[in-house]
């Protein structure tokens, strides 16, 4: 059988495009390192964006989400701290600093207390609103000393394994806050208890609950859904 | 043998099938993202934009397996689609073939009379330059709609750090639900082009590969509806169409 030019060029447009077709069902490995490499490219830019002037406004008249707000956790139920077991809650500010410090909820609450209304943005797509109460994470590494060292900062709690590495630069920023309090009460269990992360500068899965440990670290260490393909950066 | 014109340049015709690609896997995956929460309402809220809130996106319309993949092929090939689209832009401008798709006066009455013709109101084909009035409409609409979703991706990607593009749309919530608008809308408009390309002019596929165009068979010269003549020789009264600038 003979090809002329017009069915060869009909023959290779029908294979190209049936190898994109099974390609695209198969999700091709062959595309992680470009995909890799796009990530490390936006985690550039994405960085560079950070800025602590740019500040999450909601409005004043803005209803909270209240009780529809949306409650998370990885482990099979809520995690609640046992003194009993556990003995009393604390907060363990350490790593890269001078200062190690082991807070009580009662000194936490004694130190700088910042109060903000303003969005929580889920990975998921949703967003809610809350007024949270808690102390900055600045306000924490200025108390501890941190170093020069501390270029990240390691957020892990008693959900399981739970962890979120982040970079210093939205830590510090001034929205980013240890939180003990929400819409005006005491964080409850199913919302971190005894306090959590919370900052609109990241997605929700960066900001961990059932917080125990603030650790200045000089490299990050993933975190709980980083490690399992979630983009470690999570910037809004 | 009727006289071929070079009716797109080579650099259309390129950024034609990446856009195609970039299209594509942009919708995808990015109806794999919403599906993570396919409603538009803040949670306790409610939503009255949205007759399907809360009902996903068939799982075989979307692209990446899972939230976490879809994100990392969005953020990805939302730069191919960008920058696919800036050269095609800048290619339009520099080459003056904007004035091809730039919005007219008359418009609307051609566009009539284009849909009176498609509705057989019209006996014959109404007189047209490169493209017919809804034909330029769409091609116009495109672009445009191509910028609308990259302006609320970046509102929806960046609601803290960028904030002010945030606000272009209100507010995060409302970028989200234009940005899943105008997908819908390119989508649809991208079904009718196929739709029309496969109906009316098939012969434009060629124009679209290698450039070359026969205007004897152009759906002006044919006198052709969907699916009406087809494949008929040139009427012998048949309007000439206007001259197309030659390769």
């Amino acid at each position: 059988m003979t090809i002329d030019r017009r069915r060869f060029i009909t023959l290779s447009a029908a294979s190209i495009a049936s190898g994109l077709v099974a390609a695209c069902g198969k999700n091709p490995e062959s595309a992680k390192p470009v995909l890799a490499l796009a990530e490390r490219f936006n985690e550039t830019i994405e960085r560079g964006l950070v800025r602590h002037s740019a500040m999450n406004v909601v409005p004043a008249s803005a209803p909270l989400t209240g009780r529809a707000y949306p409650k998370y956790f990885v482990s099979a139920r809520v995690p609640v701290w046992d003194p009993a077991v556990r003995g009393a809650w604390t907060l363990e500010v350490g790593g890269a600093v001078r200062r190690p410090l082991t807070l009580s909820l009662e000194d936490l609450t004694k130190l700088p207390r910042v109060t903000q209304k303003v969005d929580h943005f889920c990975v998921e797509g949703w967003n809610a609103r809350a007024t949270w109460s808690g102390v900055r994470v600045s306000e924490l590494a200025r108390l501890a000393g941190a170093t020069a060292d501390a270029q990240y900062v390691d957020f892990a709690g008693f959900d399981k394994e739970y962890h979120e590495s982040w970079d210093m630069e939205s830590a510090m920023h001034p929205q980013t806050l240890v939180a003990y309090g929400m819409d005006g009460y005491l964080l409850t269990p199913a919302h971190g208890a005894p306090a959590r992360v919370h900052s609109p500068i990241k997605l929700g899965y960066k900001n961990t609950k059932y917080l125990t440990r603030v650790i200045f670290m000089p490299a990050r260490n993933g975190g709980y859904w980083s490690d399992q393909g979630y983009e470690w950066m999570g910037a809004t | 043998m009727a006289p071929l014109v070079k009716r797109n340049h080579w650099v259309v015709r390129l950024t034609h099938w990446v856009n195609v690609i970039a299209v594509v896997l942009m919708a995808g995956s990015g109806m794999r993202i919403f599906n993570a929460h396919p409603a538009f309402a803040r949670p306790g809220e409610r939503f009255a934009l949205n007759p399907w809130e809360g009902t996903p996106i068939p799982n075989w319309l979307t692209f990446g397996g899972w939230l976490a993949g879809a994100r990392h092929w969005h953020f990805a090939v939302m730069w191919l689609l960008v920058l696919n689209g800036l050269v095609y832009l800048g290619f339009l401008f520099l080459h003056g073939e904007w004035r091809d798709l730039a919005p007219r006066r008359g418009d609307a009455r051609d566009a009539w009379q284009m849909i009176r013709f498609y509705l057989f109101a019209r006996r014959d084909h109404p007189r047209q330059g490169k493209h017919n009035a809804l034909q330029k409409t769409a091609y116009f609409a495109m672009p445009v709609l191509g910028v609308v979703l990259v302006l609320s991706g970046i509102a929806i990607w960046k609601p803290v750090s960028l904030s002010f593009v945030t606000a272009l749309f209100v507010n995060y919530k409302w970028a989200r639900f234009v940005h899943f608008l105008a997908m819908a809308l390119l989508l649809l408009l991208a079904l009718v082009h196929v739709f029309m390309v496969v109906s009316v002019d098939p012969y434009s596929l060629r124009a679209i590969v290698t450039g070359w165009y026969d205007r004897a068979r152009s759906p002006e010269a044919r006198n052709a509806r969907p699916f009406y003549h087809l494949f008929a020789r040139p009427r012998d009264d048949a309007p000439a169409a206007r001259e197309e600038h030659a390769a």
